[in-house]
């Protein structure tokens, strides 16, 4: 019965408004007013022009300055510091154009409205002006090219030998890392070896894998290089550390890699953000499948000492899972139990 | 070369008398028509059927981004089991949604809707041709449009649901049927669907360069062609070079979907079975879709540019300021559009060298986009600017193109698309730049050529409720996106609750979804102007705009075969507005030098004897006739 009557009121708005326009139209012709050019309308459109154009500025600034605590997203790795530097330089550039070219757009709009009495000028080119305003902009945007550049080819260099190596690994719906443990190398994988539990697909029959281990969150140190080695089992993903600047995408059957060096503790953080509860998240940014809003993985920055101690207390995976004891060579086994720990264990 | 346009001419115009006085029934003028004029406006209202879907498509998906408790139970009665039993939209089908939208607004609404109704419509009309080259041609390409809109239309009536894995469909995801719902039946009527199409899009794209190429009128050299007629054959170009590559790339991904071969596939374990694929890259589909998908955004935004930049100089009563410079710099963005595709690429994990080339190779593109805008902003200075909707539109799509634009500055620079990669600041980008911008051209030329089309005008008192809901409306949409990407926030995202990082901004969320819903609501005032004015419009007179192009010489409503008597001839540029001493405010392009004598420049008294002379060998042409 409700929606009966709500549905009448709105077909009686619909025939209300299509009267008025009817009405209207007829109006106008009657009045002729449909021909004139130098309009009420060309004059409220020509005026609305420069109004949106004010209004807009307004809000613009307006928000940009007062919301940016809300949309600037605090920085927590060294070459951050450079992207985001780099990103306020290119913001001032094109926001300069952009006020610029939008105040000409709107008020050469307003201005020049149609008037009876005005002829326009008859202008079709200018080459002095045209070679300007080509050759203006290749200049600036070579600049911001070299820039660029620069910036670019450091964050991609190859990693600093010492940097501490973390394998991450996306699936549908998480993220997975993996510590080479003592040894510091990372043991071989191979897809097919991938079951329940070995998720990774360690290959023990290397003797790499024995103690790498694998911890439900991932830990890094504060101030030295990290070089994540990034990869994917079933689909793409990408990992992406919002406070680190850092992403790159998970590819199955292409390892891809970025270093960054993490220069704010999590502690840290928490101060500077004020937030006793924060931690660092990584989230996926290459569409995945049902979970891809919910792959997250939280990340903790150490200061280097607590690092240490943090690396040192994780068990391997083989101690974890004796069971995979079975796929390791029989002549590797003593070397296996050694460096995985079991031993001590007994 | 002028002789043999004489001799078409001469040719069609005998063809075309003949045929004159048939009855046409019914299916061959208004199904199976061959007169680009109906094709185009089936083009045109298929193109508008698409872009309500697509635009509803968005509403929903807003209100779950927007609103992301609120029951959804009242769509129920349509989306049925994609409604979970809490009210929620189910995940999957939210990405079905996304995926959905950006095929339907990137191939039918913008490459179908646009170019198909505009090139066809515009060209012979513009160019002072009778038809397309070859009407059956054309005709298939609408039907093959048609085709495919059927399949991906059914697709979503499947039980697992449309494709569902973004409109680029990168595999794995989309290659593997355990992976989503999506990549099973409803990826397969995707594939087929998009093949259909490109085989439409590919015929319409060599009808429109063979007609160009052939069928100008006598005096129509290039460098008098409209701004229109050269956005579309570059348009055109553009797809024929790069739409047989996506086709390829389909091709593969079909091979791997179902005869199980390993071009993009290698190395997966999904489901709890490792799959025997190996050796294959995922990352070469993204190369040649991008080869597409790169170009592909140049042909639904230079069609935009080639309209508005009529519709601005017909409406500054203005020459469009530095036409050979227009040219240019359209010929510079085709050129270049075709070398930057891998600025999609950044953060794949391709070799950051290749990085490099691809960054500086996508800043050079901004510099003829900048000219291009430039000289919008030149030719609006000094002009006598009259507010008509088409012209309001157009205007909106230059402020687009300018914020839009700017942002691709950001994106195309390596370093700074690392932290900005696939959030919501690229969605605010290409929406702009090439969403609002790219649908603003397509309602600047409906408003402007729909008296061309129906005989009738638009209402446009109603026009400009339309414009200013929509261009205030787009700017409250997609401007916040820009805050909200900066913020981190990645796309495609069902919802960002999970995270701590991404927990903020529900009340700009929020704000964009009403926006959203209004922009879509206000639609509707277009789509009633439209429906009503073609029936009940006034009757628009024979050049309502005042304009200098071919089609206005027409009758109001042209016949198939656009000219009752023989096609004028063209002498001047389609530019010459407020020519000074000239005694109107323009001088449409078949008006003789010898007939204006009092505004000619004195390079144009020089032609005079040229246009005699060459009027001396028509004569003689239809003598021999």
């Amino acid at each position: 019965m409700f929606e009966v009557a709500i549905g009448l009121g709105v077909i009686l708005v619909l025939v209300i408004l299509l009267l008025l326009f009817r009405v209207q139209s007829l109006l106008n012709v009657a009045r002729g007013s449909d021909k004139k050019i130098e309009s009420t309308s060309n004059r409220v459109n020509g005026a609305l022009m420069l109004l949106f154009f004010i209004a807009a500025m307004i809000a613009f600034f307006w928000y940009s300055i007062s919301a940016y605590d809300d949309y600037s997203l605090p920085v927590a790795s060294d070459h951050g510091i450079l992207t985001d530097k780099m990103f306020w330089i290119t913001t001032i550039i094109t926001g300069i154009v952009f006020v610029l070219a939008h105040a000409l757009l709107f008020y050469f709009s307003f201005r020049y409205q149609y008037k009876e009495s005005n002829k326009a000028l008859f202008y079709p080119d200018n080459h002095k002006l045209e070679i300007a305003w080509t050759i203006i902009p290749a200049i600036v945007l070579t600049l911001l090219v070299g820039y660029g550049l620069k910036v670019w080819t450091q964050i991609t260099a190859d990693p600093p030998s010492e940097a501490e190596v973390v394998e991450v690994m996306g699936y549908q719906f998480a993220w997975r890392v993996r510590y080479p443990g003592k040894d510091g190398e990372l043991g071989d994988y191979d897809y097919q070896l991938i079951d329940a539990v070995n998720e990774f697909g360690m290959d023990f029959t290397d003797k790499d894998s024995f103690d790498d281990f694998v911890p439900s969150e991932i830990h890094v140190p504060k101030g030295q290089p990290v070089l994540l080695k990034i990869r994917a089992r079933d689909v793409l993903h990408s990992v992406f550390l919002p406070h680190f600047r850092v992403k790159m995408d998970a590819v199955p059957g292409m390892p891809t890699r970025f270093w960054f060096v993490p220069n704010k503790s999590t502690e840290e953080m928490r101060q500077e953000t004020g937030n006793p509860d924060f931690n660092y998240e990584m989230a996926c940014t290459e569409i995945c499948g049902r979970g891809h809003f919910s792959m997250r993985l939280i990340l903790v920055v150490d200061e280097p000492e607590d690092y240490k101690k943090w690396y040192d207390s994780q068990e391997p995976f083989l101690s974890q899972n004796p069971s995979y004891l079975s796929k390791v060579p029989e002549k590797l086994l003593d070397l296996a139990s050694i460096a995985s720990g079991i031993d001590n264990k007994n | 070369m002028d002789q043999h346009i004489a001799e078409t001419a001469g040719y069609h115009d005998e063809q075309w008398h003949s045929h004159g006085h048939q009855k046409e029934s019914f299916v061959t003028k208004y199904i199976f028509s061959q007169d680009h004029k109906t094709i185009a406006k089936q083009f045109l209202i298929t193109g508008m059927f698409w872009a309500v879907v697509g635009g509803a498509l968005s509403s929903v998906f807003r209100l779950q981004l927007g609103y992301p408790d609120m029951s959804l139970e009242w769509l129920r009665p349509i989306l049925g089991g994609w409604i979970t039993e809490t009210g929620q939209l189910d995940p999957e089908f939210y990405l079905a949604m996304i995926t959905m939208h950006g095929t339907i607004m990137v191939f039918f609404v913008l490459t179908a809707g646009l170019s198909g109704t505009f090139s066809n419509f515009l060209i012979p009309l513009q160019i002072g041709a009778r038809d397309m080259a070859s009407g059956f041609l054309n005709m298939l390409s609408y039907w093959f449009f048609f085709a495919s809109s059927v399949v991906m239309l059914i697709s979503f009536f499947l039980e697992t649901g449309p494709a569902s894995g973004g409109w680029v469909i990168y595999p794995p995801l989309s290659a593997l049927p355990q992976a989503m719902q999506g990549s099973q039946g409803g990826m397969t009527l995707w594939l087929v669907s998009m093949a259909i199409f490109i085989v439409s899009s590919l015929l319409g794209s060599i009808n429109y360069i063979t007609t160009i190429i052939n069928l100008r009128t006598k005096g129509m050299t290039f460098t008098r062609l409209p701004l229109t007629i050269w956005a579309f054959f570059l348009t055109a170009v553009i797809g024929v070079l790069s739409f047989p590559v996506l086709f390829s790339a389909a091709l593969l991904l079909i091979f791997d979907r179902s005869f199980g071969t390993s071009f993009y596939l290698s190395d997966i374990y999904i489901a709890g079975e490792a799959l025997s694929h190996q050796g294959g890259s995922a990352i070469l589909f993204q190369h040649l879709f991008w080869f597409l998908g790169h170009p592909e955004v140049y042909i639904v935004m230079l069609p935009g540019l080639g309209i508005t930049s009529e519709i601005i100089a017909t409406n500054s009563r203005k020459p469009i300021f530095g036409y050979r410079a227009m040219i240019g710099s359209l010929l510079a963005i085709s050129v270049l559009s075709f070398i930057v595709w891998a600025h999609h690429m950044f953060v794949t994990g391709m070799n950051p060298f290749l990085g490099s080339i691809f960054m500086i190779l996508t800043l050079i593109i901004a510099v003829p986009s900048a000219v291009k805008v430039f000289n919008y902003l030149a030719t609006l200075w000094r002009a006598n600017i009259r507010f008509t909707p088409g012209m309001l539109f157009s205007i909106g799509l230059v402020s687009f193109f300018i914020s839009g634009g700017l942002t691709g500055i950001y994106l195309g620079n390596s370093a700074i698309d690392i932290q900005l990669h696939d959030t919501y600041f690229i969605v605010a980008h290409f929406h702009l730049v090439m969403g609002a911008a790219s649908f603003f051209g397509m309602l600047a030329g409906v408003y402007h050529w729909f008296p061309k089309m129906f005989g009738r005008m638009m209402d446009a008192k109603l026009g400009y409720i339309h414009f200013w809901l929509t261009f205030v409306g787009v700017y409250l949409i997609f401007f916040p996106m820009h805050y909200i990407g900066i913020a981190g926030f990645p796309r495609r995202y069902y919802s960002w609750t999970n995270f701590d990082v991404f927990n903020s901004f529900t009340d700009l969320n929020i704000f964009v979804t009403i926006a959203a819903i209004a922009v879509m609501a206000s639609q509707f005032i277009f789509l009633f102007n439209f429906f009503y004015s073609m029936f009940k419009g006034r009757v628009a007179p024979a050049n309502p705009w005042k304009s200098n192009t071919l089609e206005w010489t027409t009758p109001i409503r042209p016949e198939h075969g656009n000219w009752p008597g023989t096609i004028p001839n063209v002498y001047r540029w389609p530019y010459d507005y407020s020519k000074p001493g000239a005694e109107d405010d323009f001088i449409p392009q078949n008006v003789p030098f010898s007939q204006t004598l009092e505004s000619n420049f004195p390079h144009e008294n020089d032609l005079i004897g040229l246009e005699k002379e060459e009027e001396g060998i028509v004569i003689d042409e239809n003598e021999t006739h």
